[in-house]
């Protein structure tokens, strides 16, 4: 099933309002590195449902969410916890280093 | 691929999937050494290599109008693929060469052995070095123009550096960037006639010469300007940006292998010239990790074609069962 697409219109309803801690995977289909996150982000989702609702942005199509954020640079993982920022990973990173950078959510 | 079949010897694990690595896997595919290619995550740069974070290229023979970087991988994926290349996509973070089969291990804890290995690790972006760079990596400092230029819309950015994919980066910049500065060391560039004349002649783009960023001050996490240091008088000056691309060069990707590997001065693997080997018997290396001089995508595609041979060959003289390599 994999992450699920989120939009600026949803933004609040399934990210700042979610009892779960929500990761979003932040990335556009011209980014090369963000190709290689994907699919490991959808495992992630796929392994970890219980603990860790799993959603992405395409920044192309919904820059306000983006811009709201002060995303500079794709692939950014954050992870919100009560609708305020707990974590934020920059850059492509293999499965187990992500992994690791997200143990205390998963 | 299951973990049984990974974990008997391969005649040829390649390192690497950029145009060396998937060259040689080509080669070695046809041949029917049945190649394992190891296309690495992050630890040396992308999956593909430095091209899938390029947009046009313009060089690569047998393209015409030109081909975009990470469609002339993903090509020269599907045709390793299609001659029975298998793929595993992880990083190496152990490689034995003293040992035969050579052993290596992944970042997930698989170990893979192989009769014959070719190193196409590549070279990943050399960092500045500098106070500031690592806290706003992300927040407006980047190595990838075609990544994050995006984010730059009618902001101020600056370019480091004098080569080719300085000039590239600016030029593509400008597609964003109210106004690009190219801050370069020297008084000339070293990029290539066709790049320096396309840079010169885009009215968004200004030269700042003899001039080293020493310092990247930001706010907030985002970064708001660069200090400037003279490399004549060494005079130093804030200069405001919103963002900083780096593109001064390359480090190679050959950490595995130090201690074991003949390196030269600045870290790239020595082979026996004009072929592809190494020091260690068995071991090859092609691309972009053994080239600081050309380090261009179709010399890498050349020198991976020779790997593959060179490989080959020493298969046939080191086991009875190696088949002929078909060429043409």
């Amino acid at each position: 099933m994999g992450a699920t697409p989120v939009t600026d219109d949803k933004w609040a309803t399934e990210v700042l309002e979610s009892d779960k801690p929500v990761l979003v995977d932040f990335w556009a289909e011209w980014c090369g590195p963000c190709r290689m996150v994907g699919p490991v982000v959808d495992e992630i989702a796929d392994e970890n449902g219980d603990s860790l609702k799993v959603l992405k942005l395409n920044v192309d199509e919904n820059p306000f969410t983006a811009r709201q954020y002060g995303i500079m640079s794709i692939p950014t993982l954050l992870v919100f916890k009560n609708g305020e920022i707990d974590k934020r990973i920059v850059g492509a990173k293999g499965k187990a280093q992500l992994l690791q950078d997200l143990n205390a959510y998963v | 691929m299951s973990d049984a079949e990974m974990t008997q010897t391969h005649d040829v694990v390649i390192i690497g999937s950029g145009p060396a690595g998937l060259t040689a896997a080509v080669y070695a595919a046809r041949a029917n050494l049945e190649p394992i290619v190891i296309e690495g995550m992050v630890e040396g740069g992308p999956t593909g290599g430095q091209l899938t974070l390029t947009t046009e290229v313009e060089n690569y023979p047998g393209f015409p109008e030109g081909i975009m970087g990470p469609q002339l991988i993903m090509d020269m994926r599907a045709q390793a693929e299609r001659f029975g290349t298998r793929f595993v996509t992880e990083d190496v973070v152990k490689a034995d060469l003293e040992t035969k089969p050579v052993r290596l291990e992944t970042a997930s804890g698989k170990e893979i052995f192989a009769n014959s290995l070719i190193i196409a690790t590549g070279a990943k972006p050399r960092r500045l070095e500098v106070p500031g760079e690592d806290e706003l990596w992300g927040g407006g400092v980047s190595a990838c123009a075609t990544c994050d230029g995006f984010f730059f819309k009618d902001k101020h950015v600056v370019v480091v550096g004098g080569g080719d994919s300085a000039m590239e980066e600016a030029t593509f910049l400008t597609k964003f960037a109210s106004k690009v500065s190219v801050v370069h060391r020297r008084s000339e560039l070293r990029a290539s006639k066709i790049m320096q004349e396309r840079a010169f002649k885009n009215d968004k783009i200004e030269f700042i010469w003899n001039a080293t960023i020493s310092e990247i001050k930001g706010d907030n996490g985002q970064v708001t300007s660069v200090v400037l240091e003279d490399t004549e008088s060494g005079d130093t000056r804030d200069f405001a940006a919103e963002g900083v691309f780096l593109a001064i060069g390359h480090i190679p990707n050959t950490w595995l292998f130090e201690g074991q590997l003949d390196l030269d001065d600045e870290g790239y693997l020595l082979v026996d010239e004009p072929t592809t080997r190494t020091n260690v018997p068995g071991v090859f290396a092609c691309g972009d990790v053994m080239d600081h001089i050309y380090r261009q995508a179709v010399t890498a595609a050349g020198t991976g074609c020779m790997a593959a041979i060179d490989a080959e060959r020493y298969l046939a003289e080191h086991t009875d069962a190696a088949p002929d390599m078909p060429r043409g």
